[in-house]
């Protein structure tokens, strides 16, 4: 058991004939992850590795019932793209782009909201549920099957503590990358509330950074619906403020958004926050 | 990307709202000469990116053109927070009667443009936030609609501006929104908006900040970046396509990914604070980097004469550590480096990268197997250097 992918996911890839699209496509359908087709403007009817691909959503949808879409299109058009998935009926749409402008992301994000779709992302790795599927980008080789749900801002931090845990041989149910733009579709309270509800999750690790109110809002729920425990790790202690540390989020503004401030309200929720993140394996144990 | 204050106000006058005559200056002798053609009292104002310039000494006023030369004089070439004034510009001055705080940003947890308005103006957002927040007026605006009319009726009643100003009010209303729309703003700050003896609203300092993820299709402003202020280290890297951000410590860090970029300064703080030892910069080198780009990342860090050592921290996901191994030697042959290299690797093929390194048997690298380690051996090799 997981949250929102599975074995039984089918999903369609936008982007799948684009270099970055097609290489992860491989990679998701080597790990087990039911690809169904691609979709790509003006190359429908053609094929990818066996499977189809379609002109829009739309005709996809209708040929192959798919409840998943990876968006994997370049920052201009994945606004777009987004748009299109959710206009075509799909549920749950995974945006890998880095760069969308923030006006678009707000109307999207109203649109989705509108639509009935859950969005994951912009500008994060993906989802995956070791040993069942990966949908985006995270590497199989970071994690085992367990009952430790992961939820993060960031790519390869979270690769890096998914690796240090399955050395310790500590598994997870379900890893979730949220993405590190100030504005996403699923925020970490919505995680948290699916891996508390979730029976095959026993633990969470959240891995934040300075920037927006998030983690506060995380510590909130921790504080007043959590009953599984939680161990975190704020990213950018170190980092001065007003200065955008490489995510567009990750940005102290005006006093807001330090990592202190986040580990405080954390640590006064119940959450054990790790100075060093090798230490979360610890903290989980 | 931040527009200065007469960049700003020159925008808001394109939609509309109504700002002070004035013009900006780079020479006292023109600043002289823009206060004569002016006439009356006019203020003389730093144009830098940085707040607390009025307390820095960088807003003057003055009563005619000769006070004003003077003032211009002063500020130019003044250091206002690290930055210096190479410009400054000259308003007339407005006989303030009321200020009033107006501004429209990204609510990141809304996912909505959020509009804040109050009769406290002239302090800053987040001091009348401390001191007063009853006093400011909140308004979400739906990003697909837009700012409707009965919206902007009901921010003008909430805040109790007389009823004499709300038609100019309004007008400023929707053309700070339309500014902000269509200028792909991140936020659009009109503070303080005066309201002047005459009964007159004039927006008499402005501040814009432009996503940068959208300047691809904001030509017009991208060409007013002023990037004097921003280290040219920070430039050559930003053009190579690099994220890189000077900081004062003297760990060098260069990492594939923004979070464990973040990590890893993180890292040599929590174990080199003690000893006054701390991070050089932030440096993403993205996934997938070539060997070009890794040389080029190294000479930006070792640039910065601070470095006594460089710690490198890569996580191979889809990366293989064997090729990253490789660049770094390619980059380190270029670059022929002086100080210690802490080498981290970890991942897929990190023990076939590891043995590239040790069989390159080169000077200065020293190897790491955890991101505890090579923090603590690249503070160490800090502390050896001394």
């Amino acid at each position: 058991m997981s949250i929102l992918i599975d074995r039984n996911s089918k999903v369609l890839v936008q982007g799948i004939t684009g270099r970055q699209g097609g290489f992860h496509a491989r990679l998701m359908m080597e790990y087990g992850t039911n690809v169904v087709g691609g979709v790509t403007p003006g190359k429908g009817g053609e094929w990818f590795d066996g499977k189809p691909v379609f002109d829009t959503m739309r005709a996809a949808v209708k040929t192959k019932y798919a409840d998943v879409s990876l968006v994997t299109v370049p920052a201009r058009f994945a606004a777009d793209a987004i748009m299109e998935a959710a206009d075509a009926g799909i549920k749950l749409v995974i945006c890998l782009t880095e760069h969308i402008p923030v006006a678009d992301m707000m109307r999207v994000l109203a649109f989705c909201r509108q639509r009935g779709t859950r969005l994951i992302g912009p500008n994060c790795p993906g989802v995956m549920t070791p040993g069942e599927a990966k949908v985006g980008i995270i590497p199989a080789m970071v994690a085992l099957p367990g009952d430790v749900g992961v939820v993060s801002k960031s790519g390869t931090l979270t690769y890096e503590v998914g690796f240090a845990m399955k050395n310790r041989g500590i598994g997870n149910s379900t890893i979730v990358g949220i993405g590190g733009d100030p504005v996403i579709g699923t925020t970490f309270v919505d995680i948290l509330e699916m891996f508390e509800n979730d029976p095959d999750t026993k633990k969470v690790a959240l891995l934040g950074e300075i920037g927006g109110s998030a983690e506060i809002a995380a510590a909130d729920y921790i504080k007043t619906s959590m009953t599984k425990p939680v161990a975190a790790f704020i990213a950018g202690r170190s980092a001065p403020p007003g200065k955008r540390m490489g995510h567009a989020g990750a940005i102290v503004d005006g006093g807001e958004g330090s990592a202190d401030e986040k580990i405080q309200a954390l640590e006064a929720a119940g959450a054990r926050v790790a100075a060093n993140p090798e230490e979360i394996p610890d903290l989980l144990s | 990307m931040k527009l200065h204050e007469y960049q700003s106000k020159a925008l808001f006058q394109e939609y509309g709202i109504p700002i002070p005559q004035g013009r900006v200056a780079e020479t006292s002798r023109e600043a002289g000469a823009i206060a004569a053609e002016l006439g009356g009292t006019v203020v003389v104002k730093a144009q830098v990116h940085v707040g607390g310039r009025g307390k820095a000494g960088g807003v003057k006023v003055a009563r005619d053109a000769a006070a004003a030369e003077r003032h211009a004089q002063a500020i130019l070439g003044m250091n206002i927070k690290g930055l210096t004034v190479e410009k400054v510009l000259i308003d007339e001055a407005a006989d303030i009667q009321q200020e009033i705080y107006l501004a429209i940003t990204n609510d990141r947890s809304a996912g909505q443009p959020l509009l804040m308005t109050s009769m406290q103006g002239g302090m800053d957002i987040e001091e009348l936030n401390r001191t007063r927040p009853d006093a400011i007026i909140r308004e979400h605006i739906d990003p697909i609609l837009g700012l409707q009319p009965y919206q902007m009726t009901y921010i003008a009643s909430a805040m109790r501006l007389p009823r004499a100003h709300w038609r100019s009010f309004l007008k400023i209303l929707s053309g700070l929104y339309a500014c902000y729309n269509k200028s792909d703003a991140e936020l659009a700050e009109i503070n303080p908006l005066v309201i002047t003896g005459a009964g007159a609203l004039l927006a008499v300092d402005g501040k814009v900040i432009i996503d940068d993820n959208a300047l691809y299709r904001q030509p017009a402003l991208t060409a007013q970046r002023d990037s004097s202020d921003e280290p040219e280290s920070e430039r050559l890297a930003r053009e190579a396509g690099i994220t890189y951000i000077k900081l004062e410590g003297q760990i060098g860090c260069m990492v594939n990914g923004a979070g464990l970029a973040m990590t890893t300064m993180d890292m040599t703080k929590l174990y080199g604070e003690a000893h006054g030892i701390g991070p050089a910069n932030f440096l993403d080198i993205g996934g997938g980097a070539t060997p070009e780009q890794v040389a080029t990342a190294l000479s930006i860090i070792l640039s910065d004469a601070n470095v006594k050592a460089v710690l490198f921290n890569i996580f191979g996901g889809i990366t293989r550590c064997d090729e990253v191994a490789r660049g770094i030697l390619t980059a380190y042959n270029a670059v022929q480096p002086e100080v210690p290299m802490v080498i981290r690797l970890q991942g897929t093929n990190a023990a076939e990268g590891k043995k590239i390194i040790s069989e390159a048997q080169l000077p200065h690298l020293i190897s790491a197997e955890t991101l505890t380690e090579a923090a603590q051996r690249a503070v160490a090799a800090v502390q050896e250097s001394a």
